[in-house]
C-alpha cells in the first residue's frame, strides 16, 4: 500500500470509503498535477498492429506533454480485463488494482457497470469531452442503449461495412434481402463469423432489424417482448441462407479477422467488418487486392462508439483521466483517423470545431478501398444489449449439433 | 538437512497453490462467488451447463482426441525406435527432435492449418494444374466436426516429446544387447526390438504418456485453430464461457472446468484399462514366439510415419516463414507475388522487451526447477527411498498434478488466491506460475536417468575417500550433464510456451513473446503471426542447441559422456 494513503487522516478515510484516494475530476488542475509521474496501465485488445502503433504514439505524446507513461497491456480479448478486475474485487483488492484504463463498450461495459467494477462519473468532466457535443450526438453518451452516465469516455466509432473484390463482382447486394439472392447465385462465397463472436452477433442484429417490423422492441430489454415472435423472420431467413454459405453453413469462421483471411485466400467474394478502415488497411498490407471496394447497406448499418473506462480500484485514476482527455483532443483524434496511422473514425463533432482543428481532419487523398466520407451518415443504433445475449443463445440452440 | 526439505518444499510449493486455485474454481461451480452476488451453494450452474447445446459432443471430442492422439503418437515413436535404431534416418531424426519440440504448439497448428486448408499450400501447389481449381474448393477439412485435424496437429507435436523422453530413458535398458540376444534367437530386428525393448521401455515413459493424455484432452490453443467449432472442444467452450461478457456465465464456466477435470480423469482411467488389455495381448503376441511375421510392414511404417509427421511440421513452419515475408499472395499462386520485410521491420522494435523478459522468466523458473529436482532426487538416493517405477501415486507423484489438472480450471482461482495474499503481479509471481508447469516436466525428464544412474560410481567415489557431497558434485553431476541439460531445455521450452499463467498471474503487465503472439493472433494477420511464431519458435531452439552442444564441447575428449540425443 502506498505510504500516501497510509498518511491520510483515518477520519477522512472513514468518511469517504471506498473512493477516498480518487481525485475529483471537477478540479482538473489538481488532476493534472496528481497525474504527473504516474504510469497508466491500459488494457486494450492488441490484435491489430496499427492500433498498437497508435497506442505507442499516445505513450510518446503523454510522456512529452504530461509526464505520464502509458503502458499498453496487450489483450486478445477484453473480457480478460473484466475477469482481472472481478478477481481483484473477489480478493478484496479495492485500492491497488492492476488496471488503470480499459478499452471497452457494449456488453462488457454493461457487465462491469452492473457488477460495480467501474470508477465514475468522470467522462463529462474531461475538458475535451465538450468537443463531442453530446447534445447533438447522443451516441457518445449511449452505449448499446445504456446511458454511460460518465462511467466511460468516448474514443472512436465503428460501423458494419461490407467489402468485396470489384474485379470479381460488379454489383454487390445492397440490402439483407438481396444478400440472400446473391448467396443463392454465388454459393459458398459468403459467410458470417460464428456466434458468439461480436461481429457475427452484430450480423444477426443487422438482419433482424431489416427483417422484423418490431424495431422499437429491439431498443428495450428483451424480456419486454415476445422473443419467438419478433425473431421468427430472422430464423426463417437464416435457415434459407445457411445452405448457400461457405462450407454449406456447417462451419463458420471464428471472427471478423478470420473473415478477412478467407477473403484474402479467395474463398469468399463478399465479407463485412466492424472497422470501416479495415479493408483499406488490408490493401495497404497486401492482404487484399487493390481492387477491393467498401460500401454500406441501403438504409444504413449498425454502428457504435467504443470507449475507455477506469476500473474502481485503479491506483492511477488521475493519470487515466488525463489519458482519456488527451485521447479526445483534436490532435489525438485526427491522428487516429489518419489511415496511415490507424484509420479509426473520430467521435468529435468535426463540423462544430474551430477552423484550425477542422483542418487537422482534412483527408489528403481518396483511398479507393475506403468508404466515401458520407457513406457512414446512415448509422443504425445498437439494440439493447440483452438482445445480443438472447440471440446468441437461440442461435447456438438452433445450429449447434448435439 | 536442506536436502530433506526438498520434497516437502516441492509438494507445498506446487500442490498448495493448485489445490487452493482449484478450490476457488470448485466453489463458483456450486454457485459461490460473492463478488458476483453468489453466496449460496447450489446446483444451478450444473443445470445450466448440462443444458448447453452440444455439451456432450464437446465432451466426446475432448475425450477421444486425448486418447487417439496419445495412442497414435506412442505407436509412431515405438515403431520408429524399433525400425530405425542405428540407421541414417535415426541420426537424422534424433537431430530434428529438438527443433521439432521447440516449435510452439500454436505455431505448428497454424502451419498445419495453412498446409491442408482448401486454400492452403498443398492445394496451391497442385492448382490449377492438376485440379483445375481457379478458386479454393468449398471443402470442410480444417476444424472438421470429428476433430481429425485437431488430432493430427497434436500428434505432430506429441511425437517429438515422447521421442525425446524415450531417448532419454533408453540407454539404461541397454537396448543393443537385448536386441542382439533376440536376433541370435532368430528374431528380425524390428520384431526383436518391439518384443524385448518396448515392454521394458514403456514403464519408463509412462508418466510422460499420461502427461500427453492430460494435455491433449484439455488443450486450448491448438483446439482453437484446428478443433471442431459447432460445438468446439470442452476446453474451448469453457474458455468462451469464462470470457463471456455476461459475468453470470462464470458460474457455469467453473462447473465446466470441474467437468473438464472429470473428462481428463476419465481419459486417464480409460488409458489405464487399455494398458491392462494391451499388456495381455502383447504378452500373448510375445509368447507365441513369431520371429519374422510382420517385419516388413512394421519396418516401413516405423520409418514412414515419423518421416511424414516431421515433414508436415517443417513444411508448415516453412509456410509460416514464407508468409512472414509475403507481399500479395492469392490462391492459386504457389509463391507470393512479391517479398517484403515490412512485417519484420514493424515487429523488431517491439521485440526486445518481450524477448528479454521471456528469457529471464524461462531461465529463472528452469534454474529453480532443476535445483529443486536435483535436490529431491539426491535426497532420494541418500535416504534410499525410491518410489516404484512409473507410479503415479507416491508423495512426489503430486508433482504431476499441474500436468493433469487443466490450466483454466485453477488459474483463475489462483489469481484470486494470490490477490487475497496481497501479492501484486510482477515478474516474481509469473516465474512462480511457470514453475508450476516447468518443475513437473524437468522432473519428468531428469528422474529416470538419475534413478538409473549406476550406484557403483558413487560407491567407488566414497571408497576413494570423497565425501557424499564431493561424490555428487564431482562424479554424479558431470556424468549426468547430458540428461540434465536436456531437462533444462525442456524446461525452457515449457516456460516459453506458457500463455495463461503469464497473462493471468502477470495481469498482462509482463509481456513475453508468447503473450504478444497470442494477442496479435486475435487480429488474424497471418504475416504478423508468421513473424511472431518464428520468434517464439527460435527462442527454445537456442536452449536446445546449448543442451546438445555443451556436452560435446565440454567432453570433446570423452566420447562416452556426450550423451545420446
Amino acid at each position: 500500500m502506498p505510504s500516501r494513503t497510509l498518511a491520510a487522516a483515518p477520519l477522512a478515510l472513514l468518511l469517504s470509503m471506498p473512493l477516498h484516494a480518487a481525485p475529483d475530476p471537477a478540479d482538473w488542475d489538481a488532476v493534472r498535477n496528481e497525474a504527473r509521474g504516474q504510469t497508466v496501465y491500459w488494457n486494450a485488445w492488441a490484435g491489430d498492429t496499427r492500433t498498437n502503433r497508435y497506442l505507442e504514439w499516445v505513450n510518446q505524446r503523454m510522456q512529452d506533454e504530461y509526464d505520464v507513461t502509458v503502458v499498453h497491456v496487450k489483450l486478445d480479448d477484453t473480457s480478460a480485463a473484466v475477469s482481472r478486475v472481478l478477481a481483484e474485487k473477489s480478493a478484496g483488492n479495492r485500492e491497488d488494482g492492476s488496471i488503470d484504463l480499459i478499452w471497452i463498450n457494449g456488453e462488457n461495459f454493461a457487465a462491469m457497470r452492473a457488477a460495480d467494477l467501474l470508477f465514475g462519473p468522470f467522462a463529462e468532466r474531461l475538458p475535451n469531452f465538450a468537443l463531442t457535443y453530446p447534445e447533438h450526438n447522443p451516441e457518445v453518451v449511449t452505449d448499446f442503449t445504456l446511458p454511460t452516465e460518465g462511467f466511460e469516455a468516448p474514443w472512436g466509432k465503428a460501423q458494419i461495412t461490407f467489402y468485396f473484390d470489384s474485379a470479381e463482382i460488379d454489383s454487390p447486394p445492397r440490402d439483407i434481402e438481396a444478400l440472400l439472392a446473391w448467396a443463392e447465385a454465388n454459393p459458398g462465397r459468403f459467410t458470417y463469423p460464428r456466434i458468439p463472436d461480436f461481429t457475427g452477433s452484430t450480423f444477426l442484429k443487422q438482419a433482424l432489424l431489416a427483417l422484423s417490423d418490431a424495431d422499437e422492441a429491439l431498443y428495450a430489454p428483451v424480456e419486454e417482448s415476445d422473443f419467438t415472435a419478433v425473431t421468427a423472420p430472422l430464423w426463417d431467413y437464416l435457415d434459407t441462407l445457411h445452405p448457400h454459405l461457405w462450407r454449406g453453413g456447417r462451419q463458420f469462421p471464428a471472427s471478423g479477422p478470420e473473415l478477412r483471411n478467407l477473403m484474402s485466400d479467395g474463398e469468399l467474394a463478399l465479407a463485412f467488418t466492424f472497422i470501416p478502415s479495415e479493408p483499406a488497411a488490408a490493401v495497404a498490407d497486401s492482404e487484399l487486392p487493390p481492387t477491393t471496394r467498401s460500401y454500406v447497406l441501403e438504409g444504413g448499418t449498425l454502428g457504435n462508439v467504443h470507449f475507455v473506462a477506469i476500473p474502481f480500484n485503479s491506483p492511477h485514476k488521475a493519470g487515466a483521466m488525463v489519458v482519456a482527455d488527451f485521447l479526445l483532443s483534436p490532435e489525438a483524434q485526427a491522428r487516429k483517423q489518419d489511415l496511415a496511422m490507424w484509420g479509426d473514425r473520430t467521435v468529435l463533432d468535426v463540423a462544430r470545431l474551430d477552423e484550425q482543428a477542422q483542418a487537422l481532419f482534412a483527408l489528403d487523398e481518396e483511398n479507393p478501398a475506403m468508404l466515401p466520407p458520407d457513406a457512414l451518415a446512415m448509422t443504425l443504433p445498437e439494440p439493447h444489449p440483452s438482445w445480443m445475449t438472447a440471440l446468441q443463445e437461440a442461435w447456438l440452440e438452433r445450429y449447434v449439433r448435439n | 538437512m536442506i536436502l530433506r526439505l526438498a520434497p516437502v518444499l516441492i509438494v507445498t510449493l506446487l500442490v498448495g497453490p493448485i489445490l487452493a486455485g482449484l478450490a476457488m474454481a470448485v466453489l463458483p461451480a456450486f454457485g459461490y462467488l460473492p463478488a458476483l452476488g453468489g453466496d449460496t451453494l447450489g446446483l444451478a450452474p450444473w443445470r445450466q451447463l448440462v443444458a448447453q447445446p452440444g455439451l456432450w459432443r464437446s465432451v466426446a471430442v475432448s475425450f477421444t482426441s486425448g486418447l487417439v492422439t496419445t495412442a497414435v503418437s506412442l505407436v509412431v515413436v515405438l515403431l520408429f525406435l524399433a525400425s530405425a535404431t542405428g540407421s541414417r534416418l535415426d541420426h537424422w531424426i534424433r537431430r530434428l527432435v529438438s527443433p521439432l519440440l521447440s516449435i510452439p504448439h500454436a505455431a505448428a497448428a497454424f502451419g498445419l492449418a495453412f498446409l491442408i486448408a482448401p486454400s492452403g499450400l498443398v492445394a496451391r501447389l497442385v492448382s490449377p494444374g492438376l485440379t483445375g481449381w481457379e478458386r479454393p474448393p468449398d471443402l470442410l477439412i480444417v476444424q472438421d466436426p470429428w476433430g481429425l485435424s485437431l488430432m493430427a496437429g497434436l500428434i505432430i507435436k506429441e511425437i517429438p516429446f515422447l521421442l525425446l523422453m524415450s531417448l532419454a530413458a533408453l540407454p539404461q535398458l541397454d537396448p543393443e544387447r537385448r536386441v542382439a540376444i533376440a536376433r541370435s534367437l532368430g528374431y528380425r530386428p524390428t520384431i526383436a526390438w518391439l518384443k524385448v525393448v518396448a515392454p521394458a521401455l514403456y514403464p519408463l515413459i509412462r508418466l510422460p504418456v499420461y502427461a500427453v493424455i492430460a494435455y491433449a484432452t484439455s488443450v486450448v490453443d491448438v483446439a482453437l485453430i484446428l478443433g471442431p467449432t459447432l460445438p468446439p472442444t470442452l476446453s474451448v467452450s469453457i474458455l468462451t464461457w469464462f470470457n463471456d461478457p455476461d459475468l453470470s456465465r462464470r458460474f457455469m464456466a467453473s462447473a465446466g472446468a470441474v467437468l473438464q477435470l472429470g473428462v481428463t480423469a476419465a481419459a486417464l482411467a480409460t488409458w489405464w484399462c487399455l494398458e491392462c488389455l494391451a499388456t495381455r495381448l502383447i504378452r500373448h503376441w510375445i509368447d507365441r514366439g513369431g520371429r519374422r511375421h510382420g517385419e516388413k510392414p512394421l519396418h516401413l511404417a516405423g520409418k514412414g510415419l515419423i518421416l511424414l509427421a516431421s515433414l508436415i511440421a517443417f513444411i508448415g513452419i516453412a509456410g509460416l516463414a514464407l508468409y512472414s515475408v509475403a507481399g500479395f499472395w492469392r490462391f492459386p499462386d504457389a509463391l507470393p507475388q512479391s517479398v517484403t520485410t515490412t512485417h519484420w521491420v514493424r515487429a523488431l522494435p517491439s521485440l526486445a522487451g518481450p524477448a528479454s523478459s521471456t528469457a529471464i522468466i524461462a531461465i529463472a523458473s528452469t534454474l529453480i526447477a532443476v535445483v529443486l529436482a536435483l535436490a529431491a532426487l539426491e535426497n532420494e538416493q541418500r535416504t534410499g527411498r525410491q518410489p516404484a517405477q512409473g507410479r503415479l501415486l507416491s508423495a512426489l507423484g503430486l508433482l504431476y498434478l499441474p500436468l493433469i489438472v487443466p490450466q483454466i480450471a485453477f488459474l483463475f482461482g489462483l489469481v484470486v488466491v494470490m490477490e487475497s495474499l496481497g501479492t501484486r503481479p510482477q515478474h516474481g509471481l509469473v516465474i512462480f506460475g511457470h514453475l508450476l508447469f516447468v518443475l513437473p516436466y524437468v522432473f519428468l525428464s531428469l528422474s529416470e536417468a538419475y534413478r538409473r544412474f549406476d550406484p557403483r560410481w558413487t560407491r567407488l567415489a566414497l571408497t576413494l575417500g570423497a565425501s557424499r557431497n564431493a561424490a555428487f558434485w564431482r562424479v554424479r553431476l558431470p556424468l549426468l550433464l547430458a540428461p540434465m541439460l536436456t531437462a533444462c531445455a525442456v524446461g525452457l521450452a515449457v516456460s516459453i510456451g506458457q500463455y495463461l499463467p503469464t497473462q493471468l498471474l502477470g495481469a498482462g503487465r509482463v509481456p513475453t513473446v508468447t503473450t504478444e503472439a497470442v494477442a496479435l493472433a486475435s487480429g488474424g494477420n497471418r504475416r504478423a503471426i508468421g513473424v511472431w511464431a518464428l520468434v517464439q519458435a527460435s527462442l527454445p531452439l537456442v536452449g536446445f542447441t546449448i543442451a546438445i552442444g555443451l556436452p560435446r564441447l565440454l567432453w570433446s575428449n570423452r566420447r562416452g559422456m556426450r550423451g545420446t540425443p
